[in-house]
């Protein structure tokens, strides 16, 4: 069976919705995200993220319906097997086939068993590029490490042609330098390949990498569900109120300065002048900026060392805890552009008189490309 | 001490023993697989019932097992009924009819290896398959089934081993008719009844070894399964 995948359509979209017991837990999920880039499954664990995966693979039955691209997969009349759904799933554990060498693995699920070409899709050569496991062709699994079998089950799941690449929590079992190792891997499939993945997690610093969309579970419910930055700045919700509050900004590379080091990026509404080498104009890059590293001031500042300093407006206010609050501003002189956050004290917001819809100076102390080299 | 020549009445019980134990192995295997399968799969609550009828020969007085045997295999049985396609009257005290004897006590040594070997390599080498567009038939054939080996392994050497030397159920439903149902077991009962101390020596030596063997055999392949890493 040859499946390709197909120019991802703009407005095509994952519907998914199910509901029910497994075991003594019940979920209740729906949401609909855009059926391209990475989509987050995120939450706490045994919030049920990694039931709706199963539930979108055919893994488990539950009452509800699962749509991509208007392809109905499970409605109430139709379910299809595992078997005859277009997807990958990547295991948390790499679950490689201890009979049969690397080779015959990734070749499990190719058309015909054999190596595909660019004409029927991935071909192998690019996932074996990709993945970086040109040398473990011939080996047997059994003498692998734990990032490179997890690295052949991706390459495994991406040679059946999929549709839908549907990951759970690829990396956590792996330790810290091997998770490090496999992740800019997943961030090139994320920038290479045009399928639309699910990739759940429990670690909020992969889905800053590699996330285009958020899925925020809990207890078996979607509290929400939409753009990253978005969510990422949304003071109701629990990202935004922590301690370690992010957005992640798309940026594009404009140009470099070789004589300071600094390389100039465009985001929406604004640009950041960052001390590394970003790449060459025109290459994406994502970056992170924490909550805990913008100020605010009302005039714009002079004789700083600060050097990112960018007009912003005021869009809300929410108190956290005792003594601070939360702020979600807008870059940009009429604040059109991309959304940051402040974290300032209660004590500044009354002093300097600030109010919603103001017009500030945000000072941005650090600026983090991920994946961030100095974090 | 030197070997005497076997008789030809020994090499004929020899000759069949084997034939019949290979017999039994192979539709053990075939029959077995489904069932152990199906044990080691199904969710239904009464399946542990049917394991333990599969399980009964352990422990049924083998005289027990064999008088319904000979019942069922006898003219008002089954048996006599089946027999009658081709005219006889009776699959007892025929080779069939050990046949199908064989097949029935030694199928717990069968069926509870791969059963287990099924159960031991979990949902989760199926569900990857299932993943990868394999239909349920090629997930069994070619991940299942080669994951199952030691067990088929193990299932295979004890179901034989335990053929050639089962003694009460042939002798009840078998006889001792040579060539026919004069099995290895059945012999040495024989010429140690008809004072022959020689040839029951000789065949009883070589039990020992053949038994001595098959274990030993059993082992080297449990630890050579149990050395690669998963």
């Amino acid at each position: 069976m040859t499946v390709q995948t197909p120019p991802p359509m703009a407005g095509s979209t994952i519907e998914a919705a199910f509901s029910g017991r497994l075991g003594n837990f019940a979920l209740d999920a729906s949401f609909s995200v855009p059926a391209r880039g990475v989509t987050g499954l995120f939450g706490p664990s045994g919030c049920g993220k990694t039931s709706v995966l199963r539930c979108a693979a055919g893994l488990n039955r539950l009452q509800g319906t699962f749509s991509i691209d208007g392809e109905v997969w499970q409605d109430d009349k139709t379910f299809r097997p595992t078997h005859r759904r277009p997807i990958g799933y990547v295991f948390q554990e790499a679950s490689l086939f201890p009979h049969l060498s690397v080779r015959q693995n990734l070749l499990f699920g190719a058309p015909g068993r054999q190596p595909p070409s660019s004409a029927t899709g991935t071909s192998f050569e690019e996932v074996i590029e990709l993945l970086g496991i040109g040398d473990l062709l011939a080996r047997s699994t059994s003498n692998l490490s734990g990032g490179e079998r997890q690295r052949v089950a991706i390459g495994r799941a991406l040679l059946s042609q999929p549709k839908l690449l549907l990951m759970d929590e690829p990396l956590s079992a792996l330790d810290r330098q091997t998770k490090d190792g496999v992740l800019p891997f997943l961030e090139r499939l994320h920038d290479r390949l045009a399928m639309p993945v699910l990739y759940v997690s429990h670690d909020i610093a992969e889905v800053e990498r590699l996330a285009d969309h958020l899925v925020l579970m809990q207890a078996g419910k979607v509290l929400a569900a939409g753009p990253l930055a978005e969510l990422q700045a949304d003071p109701n919700l629990p990202l935004a109120a922590s301690r370690e509050a992010v957005v992640s900004l798309d940026a594009v590379v404009e140009s470099y300065d070789a004589s300071f080091g600094l390389a100039r990026l465009a985001v929406a509404g604004g640009h950041f002048e960052i001390p590394a080498a970003a790449g060459a104009p025109g290459t994406r890059r994502r970056i992170r900026i924490a909550a805990g590293d913008v100020s605010l001031t009302r005039r714009p500042p002079e004789g700083t060392t600060i050097i990112n300093i960018l007009p912003v407006r005021i869009l809300s206010e929410t108190p956290v805890g005792a003594h601070e609050t939360l702020l979600v501003l807008r870059l940009g002189e009429n604040g059109e552009g991309a959304r940051l956050l402040s974290r300032v004290t209660r004590r500044s917001w009354h002093h300097l008189q600030l109010e919603v819809g103001q017009k500030l100076y945000a000072q941005i102390k650090g600026v983090a490309l991920t994946p961030a080299s100095a974090a | 001490m030197s070997v005497p020549e076997l008789s030809s009445e020994t090499l004929s019980a020899i000759r069949l023993t084997i034939e019949l134990a290979a017999i039994t192995t192979v539709i053990l295997l075939l029959v077995g697989t489904p069932i152990a399968w199906w044990l080691a799969r199904s969710k239904a609550w009464w399946k542990e019932a049917i394991a333990t009828v599969v399980a009964l020969p352990l422990v049924l007085p083998p005289t027990v097992l064999g008088f319904y045997l000979l019942v069922a295999l006898g003219p008002s049985g089954p048996g006599g009924q089946i027999a009658s396609l081709w005219g006889a009257r009776t699959l007892a005290f025929t080779f069939e009819g050990l046949v199908i004897g064989s097949v029935i006590y030694s199928m717990p040594f069968v069926v509870q290896p791969i059963r287990n070997a099924f159960e031991a390599m979990g949902e989760r080498p199926l569900e990857v398959a299932a993943t990868l567009r394999a239909s349920p038939l090629r997930t069994f054939w070619s991940v299942a089934l080669p994951l199952a080996r030691p067990g088929f392994l193990t299932g295979a050497v004890l179901g034989f081993a335990h053929t050639v030397g089962e003694f009460g159920v042939v002798l009840m439903i078998g006889g001792n008719i040579p060539g026919e149902t004069k099995v290895l077991s059945v012999a040495i009962y024989d010429y140690v009844e008809t004072l022959r101390w020689a040839e029951a020596t000789v065949l009883a030596a070589g039990m020992v070894v053949f038994a001595f063997i098959v274990i030993l055999t059993m082992t080297l392949i449990e630890k050579r399964v149990a050395r690669p890493g998963k």
